[in-house]
């Protein structure tokens, strides 16, 4: 029976209970328990089931290295599945579920995989489904889906109600984790002036110092952590923060954080979770060390925990894990346990010590507690299944084929030693060196991380740093070279009983025959065993990467906190070679999960993404705009009237355009403004054809390529002055060529005096469009508007009833069209006033279908339609627009590439079908026979396709085989299924060749 | 035509931890070139020094802002901007400088309080500790462009593409709401 002592519990407050329930149970804790810690109160020792063989599990650790006490956290739009009761802070109203389990967390059908593990052996799942091919996704790989994996996905409806953030901080040193070294770096670090920031991811300072009874200056160490915390909290170049998790270093001194502000109090009205982006100059890690368990067989039993975290459950949260424990043990630290058991008045049947004699001053004051230890000896195999109801004890050195004792017990504590948390040093490439005496790998500290200056920026200190015995003069020196100060001596000393070293026991006992290898457990949570990673070794594997990946160890949500060197350790034993011949895994951000909303940050509702509004959205919006993205911009599609259908009020939008006036807001466009003496020249090289002879006044319509000769944006150049010019690009494009200028200003033509100013949103532009467009402007009166005063593809600026106006009469319509640029500022008020003026015209907005249909119906291409990267401008019959006495422009020799001037290439047509009807989206024309891939062969495909309102029938644009020189010919569309679709081709202009209506 | 001009989000305000408000309209002029050369112009037209890096000189109404080693930022009353423009374009005739009204291309926020560094610190990349009243940064704000000038003890605006005006004030709102303090400089 696990239970709450009578008395004691460092972290507990008795005289706050908070309820919660476990599989819809009612539970009582306290606060400033673990989840972990109150169900262990409740007598909970099973928590949940294993990943493969659905094995019952309890609560090992008391951490972040905790593999088997995850559980589901919340409901609803709350729920989380995977989350550790081992670093999840108690608060009233907690709701928990286990997972992995069917039906029933006690009754579990699919634990009948457990009854025949060589059947689950490493490689199973590779060797078993292999064959046949197709079963893998159909039948197998849904059926182990379900019976293997942890928690269950939130419901795609949840939708999370918390909100996240992330911040950017700054300091010159960051020390992670604030135990007593931590502690004590940043207060070195700190008293020489420089900015000191400390994480610690509990709720707690001073780690594991208090509950080891860690001494500093002969007083217990709770003394010196507050007085320091005092001292760090008044100085003005410290910042300090609990439950902020250093998730990851990164390049340069980054290091992500991960802060859970309302975890343990979701009642707050504050984020949950906030992600610190830190830049540090230098990274202190103080991370501590984690205890590693004994490879024994049913080692996974709950009730057989960590020695140093049943220690943690005793002295912080007053729980006797069990009425009579034992602890098994390689070394002198987990004597502590057995101590701090007998002062609680938990029973101790004994410490099972591997090691030949225990001499040290802990054994010795154990035995003076009246604790019996037995030597040499080691757990043959736990009795019972889902707790632990007793051990038998073998030889050590034995098979284990016969048990020398049987000890009766409810908990079983485990120490194999410690292994320094080096995730953070070795994530941006420190280096690791095999401690031969401590037997772990710890930072080698000659190898650190490198900075952009080639010199170490990551120190580590304490634990972390193989220090398991006084902490404090190795976090002084720390802090002090982190910060660049001159040396000086420590003062505070932390002292420690002395302890013996630890014999390393890999296998318990360290013959054991198979039927106990494949019960001992090292990778808890994967369900990996000490057979399997044998298995892996005799079967050739012997790179730690491919054996992790071939048995999964590892490979977990734990990442290996617990396994990792016990499994390498087998590994290294099976492939007869020393520990760091084989070498880790390689540590990888973050140090533990971190959430999705953490990650998004701000990135979530409104503002997911920046979406783009131009001076007259408010406009669209209460007029029944039908919007579409455009880029980052929303576009009227079309404007809905009352009762109308989408493809009615383009069509009506279209015919008023032709027949009456209509506004277009082309705010959008892309307007670049390209000044200097060298513009012209510069102009040149970016456009198919000429700028420079451009006049001032004048407009003209221009073709921009890449190096290959691809087109990739076009638009209307209008010259302002002599030195300067605007151009305007599409409206996806403005941003893209802006940059795509300034690459050829800043890094190949950084002696031409061009200077370029995107002006995009500096204007509204609205286009006044239809054969009424003049008099409607006119109505507005202050400048002369006429065709001799303004003639086509030309601009002009003046007050434009009473507005600061540049026309400029371009159509990209076919009509009679003004383009009016105002001042963003205007936007609106020109575009009421253009609506109110031209509200007995009969004027209408049209929107970006009506525009694309406009253009179509007179051939004129768009980028993105008729283009896709891989569209050269002869191919769309603008070679009328390259320019033939140009010595050189962006993409002239990439045209003249062989594929470029094959005749075969697919090129623009207009497509007419016999039928009338529209062709789809993107047919490919089609001709009998198969390619090599057995696909139909292709001769083509349509790149623009509509319904003409004008023309009563639909007409399309598209690229074919040698299309111009084949006018007339029929050819055959594929449609749905085996339909196909007969089309004519013809001119591509399908609406006033000659041009006559726009030039009015 | 002052009177049919309007800011992007005129009145928008938002009271967090740190203020936020749509600051109206500003008259903003881009003005590129080699510095040296257009310091008189500059100085005429503004009665502004040309700045030094990353810093803002003032004179009456006139600001002028340091943008780039070829560029600076005038910022002047909305209705002053069309003829300083034009002043400025005169007095460098001839020279390799460009000139440009950009007062419409922009949307201007101020962030006040004591805490406007902590509702900025969650969106732009930057040391806030170094800056103090007269400096100006260039950044971004999540994933929109920004400039960030520094305007007193207690204040900040923040200049943005006019489009994204609606983005940029529900980010600073969502920044500066009350209970996500971070406690990071105030």
């Amino acid at each position: 029976m696990s239970h709450r002592l009578p008395n004691g519990g460092r972290l507990i407050q008795r005289g706050k209970p908070q309820k919660f329930t476990f599989n819809g149970k009612h539970m009582t804790g306290f606060a400033g328990d673990t989840l972990a810690a109150a169900l262990l109160a409740n007598d909970q020792m099973l928590l949940g089931r294993s990943f493969k063989y659905h094995r019952p599990r309890g609560v090992v650790a008391s951490g972040a290295e905790e593999p088997n006490a995850l559980v589901e956290l919340g409901k609803g739009d709350s729920f989380e599945p995977n989350q550790r009761t081992t670093t999840t802070e108690l608060f009233d109203g907690l709701t928990a579920a286990s997972q992995n389990h069917w039906p029933s967390l006690d009754f579990d059908l699919l634990s009948i995989n457990s009854m025949v593990p060589q059947f689950l052996t490493a490689g199973f799942y590779y060797k078993t489904f292999i064959q046949p091919r197709a079963f893998w996704k159909h039948v197998y790989e849904p059926i182990i889906r379900r019976s293997a994996g942890l928690g269950k996905a939130p419901s795609d409806k949840a939708r999370d109600p918390d909100r996240y953030e992330q911040i950017y901080a700054f300091c010159d040193v960051l020390v992670i984790g604030g135990g007593i070294a931590g502690l004590q770096a940043a207060l070195s670090a700190a008293q020489s002036g420089v900015k000191v920031v400390l994480w610690e991811q509990t709720a707690h300072w001073g780690g594991r110092a208090p509950v080891d009874g860690v001494e500093i200056d002969g007083k217990p160490a709770d003394d010196w952590i507050n007085t320091t915390l005092q001292t760090l909290e008044k100085m003005p170049n410290v910042q300090i923060r609990t439950r902020c998790m250093g998730a990851g270093v990164h390049d340069h001194g980054y290091v992500l954080g991960y802060e859970r502000i309302t975890d343990h109090a979701p009642e707050l009205d504050a984020p949950r979770h906030r992600l610190w982006r830190m830049r540090a100059g230098k990274i202190i890690t103080a991370t501590g060390a984690i205890e590693r368990p004994l490879s024994f067989a049913g080692n996974d039993v709950p009730g057989v925990m960590l020695a140093s975290a049943m220690r943690d459950y005793i002295v912080n949260y007053a729980i006797a894990p069990g009425a009579q424990i034992v602890v098994v043990t390689n070394n002198d630290d987990a004597y502590r346990t057995a101590i701090a058991a007998r002062k609680a008045g938990i029973g101790v049947a004994a410490v099972v010590d591997a090691r030949a004699e225990a001499t040290g001053a802990l054994p010795t004051q154990a035995r003076v507690l009246g604790i019996k230890v037995l030597t040499g000896k080691g757990v043959r195999k736990v009795k019972g299944g889902k707790r632990v109801k007793g051990v038998e004890l073998c030889r050590i050195d034995s098979t284990g084929s016969a048990h020398t004792e049987v000890l009766e017990c409810d908990a079983i504590a485990m120490s194999g030693g410690w292994s320094p948390v080096v995730h953070l040093w070795s994530h941006c490439g420190g280096k690791l060196i095999w401690d031969e005496n401590g037997h772990f790998f710890r930072p080698d500290p000659n190898r650190p991380p490198l900075g952009a200056d080639g010199a170490g920026f990551v120190l580590t200190c304490g634990a972390a740093n193989g220090d398991l015995g006084a902490v404090l003069a190795g976090a002084h020196a720390a802090g002090q070279s982190a910060a660049g100060a001159e040396t000086t001596p420590a003062t505070p000393t932390d002292s420690l009983p002395e302890e013996a070293p630890l014999e390393p026991v890999w296998i318990m006992p360290r013959a054991a025959d198979y039927d106990l290898r494949m019960k001992m457990w090292l990778d808890f949570q994967n369900d990996v065993k000490v057979s399997d990673v044998q298995l892996a070794a005799r079967e050739g594997y012997h790179s730690v990467e491919h054996t992790k990946r071939y048995t999964t160890l590892g490979m977990a949500t734990d990442q290996g906190k617990l396994s990792n060197i016990n499994g390498l350790a087998v590994l290294s034993d099976a492939l007869g070679q020393p520990i760091p011949a084989t070498g880790t895994t390689t540590f990888r951000p973050p140090y533990t999960p971190i959430s999705l909303g953490a990650i998004a940050g701000e990135a979530r509702g409104a503002t997911f993404q920046p979406l783009r509004k131009s001076p007259i959205h408010d406009w669209h919006e209460a007029n029944r705009a039908d919007w579409e993205p455009v880029g980052q911009w929303r576009r009227p599609y079309t404007y809905l009237r009352a009762g109308e259908k989408r493809d009615d009020a383009v069509n009506r939008e279209v015919t008023n355009a032709r027949e009456n006036v209509a506004l277009l807001d082309a705010s959008t466009l892309g307007k670049i403004l390209v000044s200097g003496p060298d513009a012209g020249r510069f102009l040149d090289m970016l456009y198919t054809n000429m700028m420079s002879t451009l006049k001032p006044g004048k407009c003209r319509y221009g073709l921009m390529c890449n190096e290959n000769g691809f087109l990739m944006d076009d638009g209307v150049v209008a010259r302002i002055d002599e030195q300067s010019f605007l151009v305007h690009t599409t409206s996806g494009g403005a941003d893209r060529i802006h940059a795509w200028m300034e690459d050829w200003l800043q890094c190949e033509w950084w002696d031409w005096k061009v200077h370029t100013v995107n002006l995009t949103e500096q204007f509204a532009q609205v286009a006044v469009v239809g054969p009424k467009a003049r008099q409607l402007l006119e109505r507005l009166g202050g400048m002369d508007l006429s065709r001799e005063t303004l003639p086509f593809m030309e601009w002009a600026e003046g007050k434009l009833g009473g507005f600061d106006a540049r026309v400029f009469r371009i159509s990209f319509s076919g009509e009679l069209s003004f383009e009016i640029a105002v001042p963003a500022s205007q936007g609106r008020a020109f575009w009421d006033k253009l609506m109110a003026e031209g509200a007995e015209m009969g004027i209408m907005p049209y929107g970006t279908e009506a525009l694309h249909i406009l253009r179509a119906e007179k051939g004129f291409i768009m980028i993105g339609d008729e283009t896709d990267g891989t569209v050269i401008p002869q191919d769309l019959g603008l070679n009328w627009a390259i320019s033939k006495k140009k010595n050189d422009f962006l993409g002239k020799r990439g045209m003249e590439r062989e594929a470029m001037v094959n005749p075969a290439r697919w090129k623009l047509v207009g497509l007419e079908t016999l039928d009338g009807s529209v062709l789809p989206h993107g047919a490919l024309a089609v001709v009998p026979g198969l390619n090599a891939n057995k696909q139909a062969r292709t001769e083509g495909r349509v790149t623009s396709t509509y319904y003409s309102a004008t023309l009563g029938r639909g007409i399309a644009m598209g690229l074919v085989e040698r299309g111009p020189e084949r006018m007339g010919e029929e050819i055959t569309f594929a449609g749905k299924g085996d339909k196909r679709i007969k089309a004519r081709i013809v001119d591509p202009v399908f609406y006033d060749k000659e041009g006559a209506k726009q030039n009015v | 035509m002052s009177d049919l001009a309007i800011s992007a989000l005129p009145g928008a305000r938002f009271e967090g931890f740190a203020t936020v408000a749509e600051a109206g309209l500003q008259g903003m002029i881009t003005l590129r070139g080699d510095l040296g050369t257009l310091a008189k112009a500059l100085s005429d037209v503004t009665g502004c020094s040309v700045p030094e890096t990353r810093k803002i000189t003032q004179a009456g109404a006139n600001a002028v802002a340091w943008m780039s080693p070829d560029e600076v930022l005038i910022l002047c009353p909305h209705d002053a901007a069309p003829a300083m423009e034009s002043s400025l374009r005169n007095a460098l005739a001839g020279e390799f400088a460009t000139v440009a009204a950009v007062s419409d291309a922009r949307a201007v926020f101020t962030v006040t309080g004591p805490a406007w560094r902590d509702a900025l610190a969650k969106l732009c990349p930057v040391d806030f500790g170094t800056l103090e009243a007269g400096d100006i940064r260039r950044t971004r704000a999540g994933q929109v462009a920004a400039a960030v000038l520094v305007t007193g003890a207690e204040e900040a605006r923040v200049i943005c593409f006019r489009s994204v005006a609606q983005y940029m004030f529900d980010l600073l709102s969502v920044a500066a709401s009350k209970g996500s303090e971070p406690a990071l400089y105030a």
